[in-house]
């Protein structure tokens, strides 16, 4: 494996732009689902799917944020074994690279820095949320979201019986939306999270969350389980803003650990239809 | 479509039922948990209010800062869930339309019925679409709340859905279950 320098200055330009346009813009793999579900929707809900349209289209040619929740960062780091950092160190690269683009983009700083005692601004977006990970290539990836906590709010851990089984899981996914209903604005993207802790699970149910809403599950127990999980999800009739419809759910994508013989731990997160996500790689 | 102007039309809100699409142009007071929260305080200490709630419409938004050039930045609805435990309160006080997204408790319901009260949709994560139907924004109360201070706008054309009428009809995913 050949080595290969990053420098910290190389990093926080370009994560800085990433999350600067995070926010502004959404992937191209969200918005044509949006698309998508605008063109099958028959439902009330098709008046929220028009306006969500207008607001994207908006959101780029003004610069403006997509939403006034411009959420809380959450990162995965992958760091190369062949990959040499040089400079400021790697957290705190990562780190001033959000708060340099959340002053400068004029989001919202939505973090507090004691979530019980105070709950002071800590006005910096800051800190993250920051996943760790070390593997064998040699580059550098930063995987990011910008959480919104009107829906992260919706989010459950389920403790299943180990025999529960594949109805189970799906059943806790819809339980999960039902409970949620309108409030994480729908049509929602859900990351379910299987196996592993329970701190694992959730961990998966937002790795889950960085997949392309239009990848396809190469395991096929799991692609199966994803496209029935998204057909009893849109059958609860929710639909974009809760106004009800036929489209309550854009994607479902599944994560899975090993797990101990004696449980059965789900996580489910659940991601507003604004799905900002964004990865740079060094 | 119905276009409502706030607060003068306000009395027109009888007459409006769950899923009527509404554009509402006039005075929204923009207000979210920590103002909620000290309005209720005063209502319930029988003290005077910083801003005459009678016959007026609160909007639940935190705005992300206003761009140069803007009157505010983004500003979709923030979940007026939140806002239950202290909306009773401000509706014995004169409140008459809320505009947000997410559930109401039964508690909120009862209340909006007793008031003749409507809640509004607003198309959640919209706030960059919001954002160019706001005309003014200025703080009137509890300037320290800073981003939760209570803000004056004056909106023109703002899509709303009527989520639960005055009636306490509602779309089912607004009704909480408890």
């Amino acid at each position: 494996m050949a080595g290969r320098t990053v420098s910290s200055e190389a990093l926080y330009r370009a994560l800085k732009e990433a999350v600067l346009r995070m926010n502004v813009e959404l992937p191209a793999d969200v918005t044509s689902a949006i698309r998508s579900a605008f063109e099958r929707e028959t439902g009330r809900g098709r008046t929220a799917l028009k306006y969500i349209l207008e607001n994207i289209d908006i959101a780029s040619r003004s610069r403006l944020p997509l939403c006034q929740d411009t959420g809380m960062i959450v990162a995965f780091v992958e760091v190369g074994r062949g990959v040499s950092f040089e400079g400021e160190g790697l957290s705190s690269t990562i780190d001033r690279a959000i708060a340099d683009a959340y002053r400068e983009g004029n989001f919202r700083k939505s973090v507090v820095a004691d979530p019980l005692n105070g709950r002071a601004n800590t006005g910096m977006n800051l800190p993250a949320v920051v996943y760790w990970d070390f593997t064998e290539s040699d580059t550098l990836r930063v995987s990011c979201m910008a959480k919104g906590f009107g829906s992260e709010n919706c989010g459950k851990v389920f403790m299943l019986n180990p025999t529960a089984g594949r109805e189970a899981v799906i059943a806790s996914i819809v339980e999960a939306a039902r409970a949620a209903g309108g409030n994480p604005c729908p049509p929602i993207v859900v990351g379910v999270g299987i196996g592993g802790t329970m701190d694992r699970a959730a961990v998966l149910s937002k790795r889950a969350l960085l997949r392309d809403l239009d990848d396809v599950n190469p395991d096929p127990y799991y692609a199966a389980l994803e496209a029935d999980a998204l057909s009893a999800l849109n059958a609860l009739g929710i639909g974009a803003g809760g106004l009800g419809g036929e489209v309550t759910c854009l994607a479902v994508k599944t994560a899975v650990a090993g797990t101990h013989l004696a449980g059965l731990p789900v996580a489910v997160t659940i991601n507003c239809w604004a799905d900002r996500k964004c990865r740079v790689e060094l | 479509m119905r276009a409502i102007r706030l607060p003068e039309d306000s009395g027109l809100f009888s007459t409006l039922r769950a899923g009527d699409e509404v554009l509402l142009s006039g005075v929204l007071f923009g207000a979210r948990d920590q103002a909620h929260s000290r309005l209720a305080d005063l209502v319930a200490g029988g003290k005077p209010l910083p801003v005459q709630l009678r016959g007026q419409t609160v909007y639940y938004v935190g705005p992300t800062p206003a761009p140069p050039g803007r009157p505010i930045g983004s500003c979709g609805p923030t979940t007026a869930t939140r806002m239950d435990p202290f909306t009773p309160a401000l509706l014995k006080a004169g409140l008459v339309g809320m505009v947000g997204k997410g559930k109401r408790s039964k508690a909120v319901v009862a209340a909006m019925r007793e008031a003749g009260a409507v809640y509004f949709y607003a198309f959640g994560g919209c706030g960059a679409l919001y954002a160019e139907r706001v005309r003014s924004s200025a703080i009137v109360a509890f300037e320290d709340l800073g981003p939760e201070a209570i803000y004056r706008l004056e909106v023109e054309d703002f899509p709303v859905v009527v989520a639960i009428d005055s009636t306490g009809e509602g779309l089912p995913a607004f009704l909480a279950s408890t």
